[in-house]
């Protein structure tokens, strides 16, 4: 048992402390007697954040399609690893058109999905609500879905869904000591950094939770389907950008400096110029 | 009609397909008195819904009138003239009887009701140093005279006042003279004048200020502008960041925006050096950017960070127009970068950001040589035709997109070329001797 436990919120869930993803500084555990005081306090100049992707699946119906029944679909949030993300999502609420019967659907466990079966596309709004110790707002996500892909040239098929997915992170600013105690080590969450000054506990052993039911999305029977998301090629890409623009900006600041330099010398040449061409006129 | 007649269409169409009264077709074939036949057509072949000049008036219209008019060429006064003065107008007599009543003209003749005081008053309330009970006296009558113009009063005057002066005077007499005159001071509080007097050392600053900013030279109003433009960015970049903030604030919300501003300038260096793996990237990065986020986010608890990087984006280009924004997005994309970024980390979202103010710093510098350019060509213009005009053109035409893709080779040539073009006015001025029409054969001289 990781040696800070005793001290949590009675009513959390056990964290999955599977750690290999991310390093991880370890210093000595802190003894804290004061539970409640964990609770309140903030920790100024931390974050955490969870990526996550959410999206929609949607599969044609072929042959059992009909007119007001053509897809299948699915709505969901997952974490961007395939992890548990009921380490803070209490529960999703999922807002649909309101053509569907209870268009307000609420999912209390992960993993926060919703199929359906329609014909139309529309926006669904979803709300996620957390747990008590993570934070007290709510957090609203929207997202279109879509049912028909966008070359429809070909015919659809049943095989091939089409799938919209948006990767974006829920950061949590000056989280609560107790809060970022209980999630800092899960596999789903990211610390970039720890705030100075705490002790970190110890990493635990592995836990096995085979007994519970799987709150991740790892072998979800559609994650042949979820897109990969990488930041390197992003950075890269941006990382080059930049390079080309600062360039760029060296080379007009070297131009502005000549041109700056240059009046002196177009003025009394066109004063002098001005002279000869108005002699040159009466002359002529 | 004679139209259908022309285009050969049968002459009783349905009627139906007519207008919708019915239409005896004796319409077509009738002609009206009085009136030739294609007049009326162009009526439409109907007579007008309201008839504008009654035709039975044209004919028999005498003066039937049960009036008598006449004009007489009479004499007449006005209450608006002190003197007795008689002149003759034409009036419109009727059965006889000519108009009574003032001349229509003197209730145009208005004044102004000014305030004179008696010399006990003066006495009592309304002495001054800087003025003799003559010239207060000399002011109030040109006063009533020029109903209170004071700038012809101004002038009139014997010795010399300025206006302010003058006004100073009369509305502190007048002031006065109301305060004194009133029976208690509560009822007389109402009055403009009690309540805000004339002060004149504030009315001649205005005065001035006014005809500052009136006279103020093209480059001043430049500067200005561009000041208060500066002004207005800092106040919005403010406010965006109080805006989210409640009551309860963290401790020091304008160390943070110092904070802000510099910290860009420190996370150029962690970014030269970017490696795959995002977690050394991240160190490097959150140092400086955990110390820079504005306080309002730290108040929002949770957020997403795309919302965070829309914010900043909004808030870095809030002093720019939707043009300039337009443009930045348009570079982005000829960069081969996506105008919202596909993977927003932290990392992702830092570049992102600095990107688009490098971009912005770019668009800036470009405009300002462009300025600059303009500026020195129209200096080289007016001395000689066309020589500098053409290499001018061409850099303009490259100047809006530097990031064409397919391009004549980014960089180095370009500026080459530019530089050899610029060099050639440069030979010019050098050679005097040599004129500028060489380019216009048509203005060879024989002198050449």
């Amino acid at each position: 048992m990781p040696p800070t436990s005793p001290k949590k919120h009675g009513g959390e869930q056990q964290p999955d402390t599977n750690s290999g993803q991310k390093s991880q500084r370890s210093k000595a555990a802190r003894v804290s007697d004061d539970a409640a005081d964990k609770k309140t306090r903030r920790l100024k100049d931390a974050e955490i954040s969870f990526p996550i992707v959410y999206g929609t699946i949607s599969f044609w119906l072929g042959k059992k399609a009909s007119e007001f029944n053509s897809h299948k679909w699915t709505v969901y949030v997952r974490s961007a690893t395939n992890e548990d993300l009921s380490v803070i999502i209490k529960r999703a609420v999922f807002q649909l058109h309101p053509s569907f019967n209870n268009p307000t659907r609420v999912v209390e466990s992960a993993p926060f999905e919703l199929s359906e079966s329609g014909w139309g596309e529309f926006e669904i709004a979803i709300t996620l609500f957390f747990h008590n110790d993570v934070c007290d707002k709510q957090l609203d996500l929207y997202h279109q879905l879509k049912l028909y892909p966008e070359d429809d040239n070909g015919p659809q098929s049943t095989k091939k869904p089409v799938v919209v997915e948006t990767y974006d992170e829920i950061v949590f600013s000056e989280p609560t000591e107790a809060f970022f105690l209980r999630v800092q080590n899960h596999p789903a969450a990211f610390v970039p950094r720890l705030p100075a000054g705490l002790n970190l506990p110890l990493p635990g052993p592995i836990e096995h939770v085979n007994e519970k039911k799987r709150g991740d999305t790892k072998d979800h029977p559609l994650s042949q389907w979820f897109m990969n998301f990488s930041e390197a090629d992003e950075l890269l890409k941006l990382a080059a950008a930049r390079q080309q623009v600062q360039a760029h900006i060296v080379k007009l600041r070297r131009q502005l400096s000549m041109i700056d330099g240059l009046p002196q010398q177009s003025k009394t040449a066109s004063a002098r110029s001005n002279r000869f061409y108005d002699e040159g006129r009466t002359r002529g | 009609m004679d139209a259908k007649d022309i285009l050969g269409l049968p002459k009783n169409s349905f009627p139906a397909a007519q207008e919708k009264k019915p239409r005896p077709p004796k319409d077509s074939q009738r002609k009206p008195d009085g009136v030739s036949r294609e007049v009326y057509a162009l009526t439409g072949g109907m007579a007008p819904l309201m008839p504008s000049i009654e035709v039975s008036h044209l004919k028999k219209r005498p003066n039937s009138e049960k009036e008598k008019i006449t004009w007489q060429w009479l004499s007449f006064t006005s209450s608006a003239r002190t003197d007795n003065l008689q002149l003759y107008h034409w009036v419109r007599v009727v059965n006889g009887v000519p108009p009574t009543g003032d001349y229509s003209f003197a209730k145009y003749n208005k004044s102004v009701d000014i305030l004179r005081y008696t010399d006990e008053e003066y006495e009592k309330h309304l002495i001054d140093p800087m003025w003799t009970k003559e010239e207060t006296d000399q002011l109030f009558d040109l006063c009533e005279r020029f109903d209170l113009r004071f700038i012809v009063i101004a002038d009139r005057f014997p010795s010399s006042r300025s206006v302010e002066e003058l006004k100073s005077r009369y509305y502190s007499v007048n002031r006065a003279l109301l305060i004194a005159r009133a029976p208690s001071p509560s009822d007389v509080s109402g009055h403009p004048l009690v309540k805000e007097p004339y002060n004149m050392v504030h009315e001649i600053e205005r005065k001035r200020a006014l005809s500052a900013v009136l006279s103020q030279t093209k480059q001043q109003e430049r500067r200005d502008a561009e000041i208060l433009a500066e002004a207005k960015r800092i106040m919005e970049s403010r406010m965006a960041s109080k805006s989210a903030e409640d009551a309860e604030m963290p401790v020091n919300p304008t160390g943070n925006e110092t904070e802000k501003a510099t910290a860009p300038a420190e996370s150029v260096s962690p970014s030269t050096n970017i490696h795959p793996s995002s977690s050394t990237a991240a160190p490097a990065t959150a140092t400086t950017e955990s110390a820079s986020t504005p306080a309002s986010l730290r108040m929002l608890r949770v957020y997403l960070r795309t919302h965070v990087l829309d914010q900043m984006v909004q808030a870095a280009s809030s002093t720019a127009g939707l043009r300039t924004i337009k443009r930045v997005d348009q570079t982005l994309q000829d960069l081969g970068v996506h105008v919202k970024p596909k993977v927003p980390t932290k990392a992702v979202c830092a570049e992102h950001l600095e990107l688009r103010k490098e971009i912005l710093t770019l668009l800036n510098l470009q405009k300002q040589l462009q300025n600059k350019e303009a500026e020195a060509s129209a200096n080289r213009d007016s001395s000689y035709a066309e020589a500098p005009s053409t290499p001018k053109r061409s850099y303009r035409a490259d100047v809006d997109r530097p990031f064409v893709p397919d391009s004549v080779g980014f960089g180095g040539e370009r500026a080459a070329k530019r530089d050899h073009k610029r060099k050639a006015p440069g030979r010019f001025i050098d050679a005097p001797p040599s004129p500028p029409q060489s380019k216009r054969p048509r203005k060879l001289k024989a002198s050449d």
